[in-house]
């Protein structure tokens, strides 16, 4: 970790916090105005790579340091704005920049086929606005700057999302439903927020927590997290504020939804952890209380419905949304168990996630990218033509169900450990049971995939048409990294475990 | 250097490599055969060594996880055993294969060798492997490689078969098995296999031993005890040699090998007896012994009788674990070795009737022992070993298991042993009697059938009559396994 700390210049490195989000947010201007998509592409990709570079190097810094705070413009918190990383956010800004560099890759031939030529360099500067949201959310050390870059975020969500109606009008619909659950959920978040304010005096996050711990809970605290734990929970797709997730997941551009699925869900799951475990405190009764009877039972109805749901659809892409849903009930489910060791397992389960689903969008991507394929029944036949995305496909497929060699067994294996630690086998019952309804929701693909034969056009069988390298290699990278962290587990679970115990204070 | 370790690690990549072989010699199919076959006598050598050397209990690490989740290799005698009976099976069973798959002018060949190498690998694994965990892992690559094999003709029948075994197989080992290996795991602190039992050891109260029983006994599905069995007779949709080594040989012992390997060193067998699951879980096998064979006598399509067949056998091994006296436990250890010979017999012998007149119903089957004399000789020595009729090598399981029913205080539980044996006797020698006594249906049977697929099934007939005077080494062999873990459970109080 030391060696990491030293690799950015000195400057670089003393302003890599705010580095991190300004450079997005410049490109995004950037970008808007290049004549061309592919150099509005030129400009994000080197962006996300830059970003994922300064990740790493903050990953470095808090490796060594632990906290890394840092003064907007030189104001001091708690009257200055504070960007603040620790063992929590930053293996999520990670997440977040290896994320955005391999689905940048993606994009190109994935964006040339769907989006107009015309609007190409208006999509990838409101990506980028979104990316630089994202990444604001997971750094912001003060509450009102979470809600501006969620809104950032969520507006430039709301556009790219949008976008999709070249290939389908839906997408339209989608996105309106999507902003108007989002409002909803910015304005509930808001509220909490304000309510905050109005009870501790600050905005800054860690000072709240300890005006918080010194003046005790009222009436009006406890409805700041009421309204928090909703305005965040619709964002991060918790069920059951979800609804607005499985049409937004099909219908956006396939690049889109493969870059959200494996992120934005993620970072409101951050935030949510954030507010709940530093501001508000696990040891405080009532949010102790909302652990066992709100996360964690709405945690195991998502695995359940959501996993159900996902059985019956007849659109790919929709499918997947719904086996989200599922997953993000298992994120609930971890946190819900208010020990170091569920919150662990399900921030483990969160970066294993990222892996699975980016990998198998993209698969989803690329499969309709050269086939047009949308639905389940349209899969038919593409292990003969399409063989390396439906491998890919298949072994993040595998590792969704849990199957050992996956990483997707790794998540299992801690989350049922940290269950039995809790004396819950109602839990550990209702993780095999999604694990079987899993089982059948992926077992619908692969066997479509692997089992039936190509359909044939007037007569002609369809040939194998492999896909361009830029979409084969990040998928390819992704399915590879499921494997490679089920035989390396310690990098992510030394991750998720540091970051469990910063927030839990080594409780 | 040859050392154990080097031997270990050999077991696991020779089967391994020679998949890859098999894959990248593809087009030239004699060369891909004889790749099969070298990899097959190579493996033979080498698990050979193995059985020498398995009583010093060779360790290799494979691969640690994270902290305290690691995958080892771990010699010990049963496993010895299991490796044995696989390798040496699979070499007869290529011979088998070739002469089956050509015969027949069956399609993808190269990814049906392929994936038959990878399933050799997985029950490799599943043998030597040294803790709960990376018994898993090879557990579920066997469940996954032998999906093609199982769909190989790739027809609506096939499929829907395929669709059976996977869903069971995959089902009951991520719903019931992972979270037994998960709580061991909680339990005890590690899943390494322990002589004495791993939980016996951490002294697990008998009440949550019992619940764990329960889940293994039904999460390794390939134990196919009543009711997760039906994946087995769907299998039958693969071509014979898979029927022949994977589900009479590899996969099907895999599952009972796992039972029997957990009964041993991870309950111990003190604690299984100390459990009421027990009883019920040998009621549950003995009624599956019966209940099988009586569906057995129903099916006129050979290879469904047989399947039905090997659920019933299946289901002795796991008796002898739940009978849980280290004389019962050794006639589940020999009754893999043993029903494994007879069994694969049996089926080589379908696949060859098949494979000559094109014939899968038992009522077709009169007077075909005129055309095929050798091949039915071999059958009815197959059968008769099932039965258990000395001097064949069927005999020693059913009789350590009854004296272990009797020993453990189960005495009807021989009732149920015996009403098999002649439930055996109904099912199985008809086809023998008919094929031999009955006039044949239609003459004109003059083309005579591949030798490779007669050869086989009267090597393995040998082998079973060769086994039934093996047996002194073989107990030696096993026995101080069961023995010790009784001896080391009473040692610990």
């Amino acid at each position: 970790m030391d060696m990491l700390a030293s690799f950015l210049p000195a400057g670089v490195a003393h302003h890599a916090p705010v580095l991190i989000v300004v450079v997005p947010l410049i490109a995004a201007a950037v970008a808007a105005f290049m004549p061309r998509g592919v150099m509005a592409w030129s400009v994000a990709l080197a962006t996300s790579v830059i970003v994922a570079i300064l990740a790493f190097g903050l990953l470095g810094q808090v490796g060594a340091h632990g906290v890394v705070s840092y003064d907007v413009g030189g104001w001091a918190p708690p009257h200055g704005i504070e960007i603040r990383l620790d063992r929590l956010n930053v293996p999520i800004l990670l997440l977040l920049g290896v994320l955005g560099v391999l689905s940048l890759i993606y994009a190109l031939p994935s964006v040339a086929d769907e989006i107009a030529k015309k609007q190409q360099a208006l999509f990838y500067s409101a990506f980028l606005v979104c990316f630089s949201g994202l990444i604001g959310v997971t750094i912001a050390g003060d509450a009102f700057n979470v809600f501006v870059f969620l809104e950032i975020s969520s507006i430039a969500t709301y556009t790219i999302i949008a976008m999709g109606v070249g290939k389908d009008r839906r997408a339209l619909t989608a996105s309106y439903n999507y902003l108007v659950l989002g409002t909803i959920g910015a304005t509930f978040f808001v509220i909490g927020v304000g309510f905050l304010y109005m009870a501790t005096g600050t905005l800054n996050m860690a000072d709240m927590a300890a005006v918080l711990e010194q003046n005790g809970h009222n009436r009006v605290t406890q409805a700041a997290f009421a309204f928090i734990v909703v305005g965040l929970g619709l964002k991060a797709a918790m069920f059951p504020l979800h609804v607005w997730l499985p049409n937004a997941y099909a219908f956006a551009p396939n690049f889109v939804t493969a870059f959200l699925a494996s992120t934005a869900t993620k970072v409101a799951f951050y935030a949510l952890v954030r507010f709940v475990f530093s501001i508000f405190h696990p040891d405080v009764a009532f949010v102790s209380m909302s652990f066992t009877w709100l996360f964690a039972v709405v945690g195991v109805i998502a695995m359940m419905v959501a996993s159900v749901q996902a059985v019956f659809q007849t659109d790919a892409r929709r499918l997947l949304a719904y086996s989200s849903v599922a997953q993000v009930g298992y994120m609930m489910l971890g946190l819900g168990m208010g020990t170091a060791a569920g919150l662990s397992a399900g921030l483990l389960h969160l970066m294993n996630h990222a892996l699975m689903k980016g990998a198998l969008f993209m698969a989803l991507g690329a499969f309709a990218l050269n086939f047009g394929v949308r639905r389940v029944k349209d899969l038919a036949g593409l292990g003969k033509t399409m063989p390396a995305s439906a491998m890919a496909f298949t072994v993040a497929g595998l590792s969704l169900v849990g199957v050992p060699l996956t990483v997707g067994f790794t998540s299992k294996w801690y989350l049922v450990t940290a269950a039995l630690e809790r004396g819950w086998w109602w839990a550990v019952a209702a993780l095999m049971i999604s694990s079987l309804l899993a089982l059948a929701y992926v077992a619908r693909l692969l066997a479509a995939i692997w089992m039936e034969n190509p359909p044939s056009h007037h007569g002609e069988v369809a040939q194998r048409r492999l896909a361009p390298w830029m979409v084969l290699v990040p998928m390819l990278i992704l399915a590879a990294a499921n494997v490679y962290f089920f035989f390396h587990a310690d990098p992510l679970v030394g991750l998720a475990q540091a970051a469990a115990d910063a927030v839990m204070g080594g409780r | 250097m040859w050392t154990p370790e080097l031997s270990l690690a050999l077991a696991l990549a020779i089967p391994a490599l020679g998949g890859v072989a098999v894959a990248l010699l593809g087009r030239y199919p004699n060369l891909r055969e004889a790749a099969t076959l070298i990899s097959a006598v190579l493996l033979a050598f080498n698990v050979a060594y193995l059985v020498e050397v398995a009583q010093s209990h060779p360790t290799l690490e494979l691969a640690t996880l994270a902290p305290g989740l690691h995958l080892v290799f771990r010699l010990e005698p049963l496993g010895a055993v299991f490796a044995a009976v696989a390798s040496g099976l699979w070499i007869v069973n290529s011979l088998y294969s070739i002469g089956y798959m050509r015969g027949n002018g069956e399609k993808n060949q190269t990814r049906f060798y392929v994936c038959f190498c990878i399933a050799i690998a997985g029950a490799m694994g599943v043998a030597l492997s040294g803790n709960l965990l990376t018994m898993f892992l090879f557990y579920e690559v066997l469940t996954l490689s032998t999906y093609p094999l199982v769909t190989h003709k790739g027809d609506a029948n096939a499929k829907r078969g395929g669709a059976i075994y996977l869903s069971i197989l995959l089902g009951t080992s991520i719903g019931l098995l992972l979270p037994a290996v998960i709580t061991t795991h909680f339990l005890a602190g590690s899943t390494d296999f322990v002589a004495g039992g791993l939980l016996a050891v951490n002294d697990v109260t008998p009440a949550i031993a019992g619940v764990l029983l329960v889940l293994f006994a039904f999460g390794i599905g390939k134990a196919a005890l009543m009711p997760v069995h039906p994946w087995l007779p769907n299998a039958m949709v693969a071509p014979t040699p898979v029927s022949a080594l994977l589900h009479a040989v590899a996969v099907v012992k895999a599952g009972v090998f796992a039972m029997l390997k957990v009964g041993v060193y991870i309950f111990g067998s003190d604690l299984i007896a100390a459990t009421p699951a027990s009883d019920a879980l040998a009621w549950i096998a003995a009624i599956s012994i019966v209940l099988a064979s009586v569906v057995a006598m129903t099916k006129d399509n050979l290879k469904a009788r047989l399947a039905f067949s090997t659920v019933s056998q299946l289901s002795y091994v796991t008796l002898g674990v739940m009978l849980a006296s280290p004389l019962a436990m050794l006639g589940g250890a020999l009754q893999i070795v043993m029903h494994a010979w007879g069994k694969i017999t049996l089926f080589m012998s379908a696949g060859a009737i098949y494979t000559a007149t094109k014939k899968t119903e038992i009522s077709q089957m009169a007077g075909l022992g005129r055309y095929m004399p050798w091949l039915f000789i071999a059958y009815t020595v197959g059968a008769l070993s099932i039965i258990g009729l000395p001097p064949l090598g069927g005999t020693w399981p059913k009789l350590f298991l009854m004296e272990g029913a009797w020993e453990s205080g189960h005495g009807l539980l021989i009732v149920a042993l015996i009403a098999s044996s002649i439930l055996n006797v109904a099912y199985l020698l008809p086809i023998s009697a008919r094929a031999f006594f009955a006039p044949p249906e239609e003459a004109g049977l003059k083309k005579k059938p591949p030798m490779l697929v007669i050869l086989p099934p009267v090597i393995t007939a040998c082998g079973v009559i060769v086994l039934f005077f093996l047996i002194g080494p073989l107990r030696d062999y096993l026995a101080p396994v069961f023995l010790s873990s009784s001896l080391a459970a009473e040692a610990a109080p």
